[in-house]
């Protein structure tokens, strides 16, 4: 019986087969296909249109690019060139390079002056954005502004210098009696670094800016994308302090800080930043003495910063917000008043927190830069909307110009945001 | 027994005022205070001398003075024989007007490209990610004039439209997209019940609003009823019907008729002309805040938990009734709050008006009326104070929306 059954058996494997590959769709591009673009009809309709778009814009544009002409002179020379081909002159870009980035009126032999500058500001900025890097190379980034007002504007070298002078003598007086109290040593320096002002700027006589090595530079001469980053980067420098100072007055427990604070954030946060501007270039030159002369830019500075510093500062208030209330009682029961606590304690995590919001401001403060071209200021917008489409050799290029403006702003904000990302990542210190 | 310790006798010394934490708020709310005055007073004496330098004053006397420019877009009755005051009402409401029609379209391209970007399929989500990265970091500015120049410099002019061989023609013979503005049919009512156009619109208002309380009733109704019986009736029908049959007999009762846009002789006559001006405000604020909606979208349904949709699927509900009934009620708490900022972000970018030529307030009173008054101060303080206030009614209105989709915790 036993026999039976066994010859009844038709196969016994012997073996472990070997494991076979997976099917052909199941594997590699076409499972990868399979998955995320065709895995359902609505999927499948999707993809296929997303293919047909993707098809139609890049037939309109790749040969607009391609058959660019880079060399011609005018408009009408393009068009000769191009024969009634499709394509792009960018031979405006070529041709308007330097109006485009430093505006019309900036001296063309000083214009290594702004690059420098520009170069400078990289390395200043680098030991702020990258922690790795030396410390001792904030040095540079604290001298690195009156470096650069001089480079751009020119004159004599005493101004900044002064200037320079006075900051140190208000660190050196905050170094010393700060450590005792914060307020002595705060609004001392800020009386010292006055007097350095005042005295250094009487010292200056008037014609020493007539024979000074770099010849002076009027801010209504600056213009073209150059402008945007000066704002962009002054503007955002300075309303960070003011944004802290204007989120910690806001948090006051005194009654009189806390509604001034909150006063200026709201009034400001309301209002369009074109009606700040124009406050800036119509209204603001009410507000000082009747003999002084501001100039434009440094008006549209002072509104711009007190715009992004009610943002920045809305910003760093829920970043303050955000921090558990033992932090603050922590820093109490230390015995640390309220200077050290927020500076040691509070701050530091505070910003870490607020990071990716202030970069948010930034990159809008930066592209807001380009509104200044509404109180007509010529910066890279203004530019390409006032002299260069106006004038009668390109009357008419519009894609090439606005295409070159909306991507160098790309380029920058996207590289901020990106920045800020990495950032984010890298100070993340809890486990998620 | 308990000992009474007296409190220390408080002499009280000079240095305490910084040192004590009684006194040093005050003593600090003094000086604060002593300060803005100060230079309150010294902002103010400055104002008063350049306004007497300039021969000036402050006075809003200039709003009744005839203000002699066209304006070419506007919603109620204006000539140029109208006041200052007319024209800034004029601007007020331009203003108002693509404010509402960028919020709606900005809303419905941030919620298509925020879903959309969460899509399996990769092509799509990539396309979506690449709509969101151009058009956050690419200034608006930019895009109002790119759009501006696309109508004016692209779009075909009316010429082009004549002949017997024309070059464009009209899309469905109804709409006209010409260098002029976009011209669409106008409708109209052949016997309306009221002698005015207003007053028949209202009444077309006031059937719809009757429509959405039947609609909600019927809603209602359904839902006691699944209390009760553990059965929802259909109300697909019934609201439909709800919605269409009144609205349908109002349009035939007073007889809609549309009056479209024609080519008489060089220009388009009829329809509802809508400039170029407003197109391009319109389409670019909605394109690039419906590029920074989409990203709070994404979070938003991004913060609900996967665990909320296994639950629901667990539960035996449809994939439809997931996101209907789970998933949005939630996502929306979050999304809201930026929402609302954003609304207010369009609200105040649409100044960028000035720079296409829409005359919006910004361009009304802020542009022409303060070049031809000289009256700066006025001008500025009475456009401020407009943003100002309708930005807090924005902000009003939205949170006592937000307070009424919040979270209700015990």
């Amino acid at each position: 019986m036993s026999d039976q059954t066994t010859n009844s058996i038709a196969f016994v494997a012997e073996g472990t087969i070997p494991p076979s590959p997976p099917p052909a769709n199941e594997t590699g591009v076409v499972k990868w296909l399979r998955e995320n673009l065709f895995s359902g009809v609505g999927n499948s309709i999707l993809t296929i249109a997303s293919v047909l778009l993707i098809y139609v814009v890049l037939k309109n544009t790749l040969p607009w690019i391609f058959n660019g002409v880079w060399n011609a002179d005018s408009l009408s020379q393009c068009r000769e060139i191009l024969g009634g081909k499709t394509g792009a002159c960018f031979a405006v870009l070529a041709e308007r390079w330097n109006q485009l980035i430093y505006g019309f009126k900036y001296p063309v032999e000083a214009y290594w002056r702004p690059n420098l500058a520009f170069l400078l500001m990289l390395v200043a900025a680098a030991p702020v954005l990258f922690f790795d890097l030396p410390r001792k190379m904030l040095l540079f980034t604290a001298v690195y502004p009156f470096v650069a007002f001089w480079l751009i504007w020119g004159g004599t070298v005493l101004v900044p210098l002064v200037a320079l002078f006075g900051c140190v003598a208000a660190a050196v007086v905050f170094q010393k009696y700060g450590k005792n109290s914060f307020a002595a040593g705060f609004f001392g320096g800020i009386v010292v670094a006055l007097i350095v002002w005042k005295v250094g700027g009487a010292l200056i006589s008037e014609s020493a800016s007539e024979n000074a090595w770099l010849t002076a530079v009027p801010s209504r001469d600056l213009g073209g994308f150059m402008l945007n980053l000066m704002l962009g980067v002054t503007c955002v420098s300075l309303s960070l302090p003011l944004g802290i100072a204007l989120a910690l007055g806001r948090q006051s427990d005194m009654p009189l800080i806390k509604w001034v604070c909150v006063i200026f954030i709201e009034f400001i946060r309301g209002v369009p930043l074109i009606t700040l501007l124009f406050v800036a270039s119509v209204m603001l030159a009410y507000f000082f003495p009747p003999d002084s002369t501001v100039d434009l830019f440094l008006r549209v500075v002072i509104m711009i910063t007190m715009f992004s510093a009610a943002y920045i500062a809305e910003v760093i208030r829920g970043g303050l917000a955000a921090l558990p209330r033992g932090q603050y009682e922590a820093a109490d029961s230390l015995g640390l008043d309220y200077a050290q606590a927020m500076r040691l304690i509070i701050l530091p995590q505070a910003l870490k927190i607020s990071i990716p919001g202030i970069v948010n401001v930034a990159v809008g403060l930066f592209k807001d830069t380009t509104l200044v071209s509404v109180i007509s200021m010529f910066d890279l917008v203004g530019m390409i909307r006032g002299p260069i489409l106006a004038s009668t050799e390109w009357n008419g290029v519009y894609w090439e110009l606005l295409g070159f403006a909306a991507l160098l702003f790309f380029v920058v904000c996207y590289g901020i945001s990106q920045y800020s990302q990495w950032l984010e990542r890298r100070l993340a210190t809890d486990h998620r | 027994m308990s000992t009474m310790t007296d409190p220390p006798k408080s002499d009280f010394r000079l240095s305490m005022l910084i040192n004590d934490t009684r006194y040093r708020s005050l003593t600090f709310q003094v000086i604060a205070a002593i300060v803005i005055a100060l230079s309150i007073w010294y902002l103010g004496n400055n104002l008063i001398q350049n306004l007497r330098a300039a021969g000036l004053n402050i006075s809003f006397a200039f709003l009744g003075d005839p203000a002699g420019y066209d304006i070419n877009q506007r919603l109620v009755e204006y000539d140029s024989q109208s006041s200052h005051g007319r024209a800034a009402i004029v601007g007020i409401l331009n203003t108002l007007l693509v404010a509402v029609l960028a919020c709606i379209t900005a809303t419905i391209f941030g919620v298509i490209a925020g879903v959309l970007r969460l899509s399996k399929n990769w092509l799509v989500s990539k396309i979506m990610a690449i709509y969101v990265e151009i058009f956050r970091n690419i200034p608006v500015l930019i895009w109002i004039i790119i759009i501006f120049t696309i109508m004016t410099a692209v779009m075909p002019g009316p010429r082009e439209f004549r002949g017997d061989n024309p070059t464009s023609s009209m899309l469905f013979d109804l709409f006209a997209f010409t260098n002029r503005g976009v011209y669409i049919p106008r409708p109209e009512f052949s016997n309306g019940l009221f002698g005015s156009a207003i007053l028949n619109w209202l009444l077309v208002l006031a059937g719809l609003v009757g429509s959405w309380f039947a609609s909600h009733e019927i809603e209602k109704r359904a839902t006691l009823k699944q209390e009760q019986t553990g059965d929802r009736p259909k109300t697909f029908l019934p609201k439909l019907a709800v919605w269409l049959v009144p609205f349908l007999i109002l349009m035939v009762l007073m007889g809609l008729t549309w009056d479209v846009p024609e080519l008489k002789g060089f220009n388009f006559s009829g329809g509802i002309k809508v400039g170029g001006p407003l197109i391009a405000l319109w389409f670019a604020l909605s394109i690039y805040t419906g590029a920074f909606i989409a990203e709070n979208v994404r979070a938003g349904i991004q913060a609900i938990s996967k665990g909320q949709t296994e639950a629901a699927a667990a539960l035996g509900l449809r994939p439809g009734q997931i996101m209907k009934l789970v998933i949005l009620p939630q996502a929306l708490r979050v999304i809201i709050p930026p929402l609302i900022s954003q609304y207010l972000n369009i609200t105040k970018n649409s100044s960028l008006a000035i720079a296409v030529g829409y005359a919006d307030i910004t361009a009304t009173l802020g542009g022409i009326t303060l070049n031809q008054t000289g009256r700066a101060i006025e001008c500025v303080l009475l456009l401020m104070l407009f943003y100002l206030t309708a930005s807090l009614l924005i902000s009003a209105v939205m949170n006592v929306y937000n307070a009424s989709v919040k979270l209700k915790e015990r």
